[in-house]
């Protein structure tokens, strides 16, 4: 287990949140969309210009931009 | 009695108020708010067989009742301040997850709430069950399963929900069994004693910090402060925000979810998820998009369908090839339209009608009109391409490919869409931007969106171009379309810098499962666009083609006089403002003022530029008698004003460019100003956005023509100086800022959680 930003997450890799590092409505967003602390998420993937990213979360798919994972902190699940 | 559905995207709502409201929904607007707010009417049946119209309001789609979103903003403001007998909570059972965390929150308001479970068919497919009883016992409410699409279901709903509204319903909150119970029950308390309605609701508003209530009443603010202040004591401030959000999850993962799911077999999504590792595979996904998004204007504008033609698979009389769906509609209206233009010509005639009353009808109002409806069947086809898009889910993962390409611009992904209508008509790419989320955004994409070369400006192109450059007229009008690609991008970033000045979009966007696209909301969608664009149409366009058609034909002294002709209003009015082009380059010359008709005339449709400058400069066989057949009219009609100009010598190189570009980018016709109005609903905005296009095609004239002329005659001290000025000038527009620091996450923020 290490920590880890989800913008700097692989494609195929998981963990669950840790803590949210923005303020205001962005952070809002992240809460109300169920990314709070405990949450698992997969980095699904990246899109074909390199941004936005794809991940899953509460059995859904949700698209946001790479600055937007840097704002949330993750402890990394190791690969097995 | 008043019903208002709420619930996320994509759950089902508009579905459900379709099958609710049938055709009896109008679209009303909210004042002084872009997003559109829908209200019908369903005819309840009461047993004693009297019936009720119960009035269904369709609140936009949103994940929370927080205050960041226009569609938040709205749906909490209707529930508090127009207070619904009922509200409906539409939840997509194959999401229960996400879907339930806005229940929670419309729970704490004092309303009934009858919770609707959408597409049970498919959770069932998918292999799970959903004892929606027992989920009925834990929320304290109602639970109807529907299936929006079967009336039994929606008869069954609304029979539930006439029964409960009668029981009034107190705000009810599932914090007051967790670990903030204590804090929860004092600020309640607190906010009773005001005296405020919903008091559960703006008690834990009021926990989370919420903006727009810290903002209604100071002192009970300062109060909650002051209690909060006591449990933090020592320690570093507490996260309500993000601990109420918390709670909320974990009540519905942990309460909710393993009494009421049980799966069966896991099947989940995989055939959405196989859909995706195409459609948004990292090298596929955009070679994929564009295949698709050529697929969907060849159908609609293509004349040499699939390309028989130019392949030589089959052999065609004449210019074109195939008619391609909207090309071959196109053509049925506008044999409709010579149909009724020369009936009612001849009828009027017959009738023995006033000349002026004649040329009003048919010539004024009839030709203005249906030059504009002929476009109705190419309309119709690009919104249900864009229904399918939308309704399939792929219109999502389009913004998801596109929105990095869209950022530097302040823009996100879903602008794209509007953008690329545009090259076929403004008028439905306007409409369009009503799906951008923040307001900022759907200004500036609407702004934008004439700099696309539409299909009409394309006549005056074909027209004007081979005048001047004979040989390489194919290239020039390539050309054309870069520019006017290039100053959308300039004008992006002049706007960013400006008036949407701080213009940021997120992008956070849900990806939803692919689904079929239901005949049913698509026939809808289409039949709702074409009431609009028939009432655009039936009025505006209307009343503003006898106007001109007045102008045309009438000098100051108001007898009636042969159209353009040297003492008509218009030209009148022509020369009065032939100033104001003549640094453009066009408008030299004692008979140029024809052209600044002409441009006139354009703003009401740009057809309208050529056929004007075919009468004003007396086309050889150009056919005055507008009756004619038109398909021979419009090939006949390019040729021979293209040859009068030529003749004529109206344009040397230079002013062709400047007199095109101007064209390409000044106000677009009538109909798209009209669209622009009703979509920015402010006659403020109206007229900056009207000013901006006016602006940006003069001084981009300007500079086009003014260069010119600098290159040609100036000697090369000076040539340099130009070019260092232009340099310096785009330097300015394209310069970037210094990125910031980036916050990494420390334990030394405070709002950290």
């Amino acid at each position: 287990m290490e920590n880890k930003l989800l913008g700097e997450f692989k494609p195929g890799e998981k963990g669950t949140v840790e803590k949210l590092t923005v303020l205001g409505p962005l952070r809002r967003r992240l809460l109300d969309m169920g990314i709070t602390p405990g949450t698992e998420i997969i980095f699904n993937k990246v899109a074909p210009l390199g941004d936005p990213v794809e991940i899953r979360l509460r059995g859904y798919k949700l698209a946001i931009r790479k600055t937007e994972a840097e704002a949330v902190l993750m402890k990394k699940e190791d690969k097995s | 009695m008043r019903f208002a559905i709420a619930g996320n995207p994509n759950s089902g709502k508009t579905t459900l108020f379709n099958s609710l409201t049938g055709s009896n929904a109008h679209v009303g607007n909210w004042p002084g708010v872009t997003v559109d707010k829908k209200e019908g009417v369903y005819r309840f049946r009461h047993s004693n067989n009297t019936v009720e119209k119960i009035s269904v309001i369709d609140l936009p789609g949103i994940y929370s009742l927080s205050p960041y979103t226009p569609e938040e903003v709205i749906a909490r403001q209707f529930i508090m301040d127009e207070k619904p007998d009922l509200i409906i909570n539409i939840v997509d059972s194959t999401n229960l997850e996400r879907n339930l965390y806005l229940t929670t929150q419309l729970l704490e308001m004092d309303v009934p709430v009858v919770v609707a479970l959408n597409m049970m068919d498919v959770i069932k497919r998918e292999g799970s069950i959903i004892d929606y009883e027992v989920l009925s016992q834990i929320l304290g409410i109602p639970v109807v399963p529907v299936s929006a699409l079967k009336s039994g279901n929606v008869k069954l709903l609304m029979n539930r929900c006439v029964e409960y509204v009668k029981t009034p319903r107190k705000g009810s909150s599932f914090l007051s069994s967790t670990a903030l119970a204590e804090q929860y029950e004092k600020v309640l308390k607190l906010v009773d004693e005001h005296n405020i309605k919903h008091p559960v609701f703006h008690a834990i508003k009021l926990l989370e910090n919420d903006s727009i209530e810290l903002m209604h009443d100071a002192t009970l603010s300062a109060g909650i402060q002051n209690l909060k202040l006591e449990y933090e004591k020592n320690e570093k401030p507490f996260d309500y925000e993000a601990e109420i959000a918390d709670l909320r999850y974990k009540f519905i993962t942990n309460n909710i979810k393993p009494q009421v799911v049980k799966v069966l077999k896991n099947t989940g999504a995989a055939s959405s998820e196989k859909i995706d590792r195409i459609l948004t595979h990292r090298l596929w996904g955009l070679p994929v998009f564009l295949v698709l998004m050529f697929a969907i204007f060849h159908i609609i504008f293509s004349k040499d369908f699939l390309f028989f033609k130019s392949f030589g698979i089959m052999e065609f009389d004449g210019p074109d090839g195939l008619s391609s769906l909207g090309i071959l509609l196109k053509g049925y209206m506008e044999y409709f339209q010579n149909f009724v233009m020369t009936h009612t010509d001849l009828f009027l005639k017959n009738a023995g009608a006033y000349d002026w009353a004649r040329g009003a009808i048919v010539d004024g109002l009839l030709k203005g009109v249906c030059s504009v409806l002929t476009f109705l069947p190419q309309i119709l086809l690009l919104f249900l391409s864009l229904s399918i898009l939308e309704d399939s889910g792929y219109m999502s993962r389009i913004a998801f490919i596109l929105d990095r390409a869209l950022r530097r611009f302040g823009l996100s992904g879903k602008a794209f869409i509007p953008m690329l209508m545009g090259f076929g008509c403004s008028v439905p790419a306007m409409m369009g931007t009503r799906t951008l989320e923040s307001v900022k955004e759907k200004r500036m994409t609407l702004m934008l969106i004439p700099f696309f070369s539409c299909g009409a400006k394309m006549v005056i192109w074909a027209t004007v171009v081979p005048a001047v450059f004979k040989n390489n007229a194919d290239f020039v009008i390539f050309c054309i379309y870069i520019t006017g690609i290039a100053v959308a991008i300039i004008g992006a970033i002049a706007l960013k810098k400006t008036v949407f000045k701080g213009i940021k979009s997120n992008f956070v966007l849900e990806l939803p499962v692919y689904r079929y696209p239901r005949l049913k909301s698509i026939s809808f969608q289409l039949w709702e666009k074409l009431k609009g664009f028939l009432t655009t149409v039936t009025t505006v366009i209307a009343a503003s083609t006898l106007i001109i058609w007045f102008l045309q034909n009438f000098d100051t002294s108001l007898n009636m006089v042969s159209e353009n002709s040297d003492s008509c209003i218009l030209k009148i009015f022509g020369d009065a403002i032939k100033w104001v082009f003549v640094p453009l380059g066009f408008a030299h010359g004692p008979d140029n003022w024809k052209l600044i008709v002409a441009i006139l005339t354009g703003l009401l449709a740009k057809e309208a530029v050529v056929s004007t400058m075919g009468v004003l400069y007396k086309a050889k066989g150009y056919a005055t008698d507008t009756h004619d057949s038109d398909a021979n009219a419009i090939s006949g009609k390019e040729e021979s004003v293209t040859t009068a100009l030529a003749a004529n010598a109206v344009f040397t190189p230079l002013t062709a460019i400047s007199f095109v570009v101007f064209n390409l980018l000044v106000i677009p016709c009538f109909a798209a100003v009209a669209t622009a109005r009703s979509e920015l609903k402010s006659a403020k905005w109206t007229f900056f956005v009207i000013f901006f296009w006016f602006a940006t095609a003069w001084i981009i004239s300007f500079i086009v023509y003014q260069t010119g002329v600098l290159l040609k005659e100036v000697n090369l001290i000076n040539r340099i100086i130009g070019v260092f000025i232009i340099v310096i000038i785009l330097f300015s527009i394209f310069r970037r800022k210094k990125k910031k620091n980036k916050c990494i996450g420390c334990d030394k923020c405070p709002k950290g959680i």
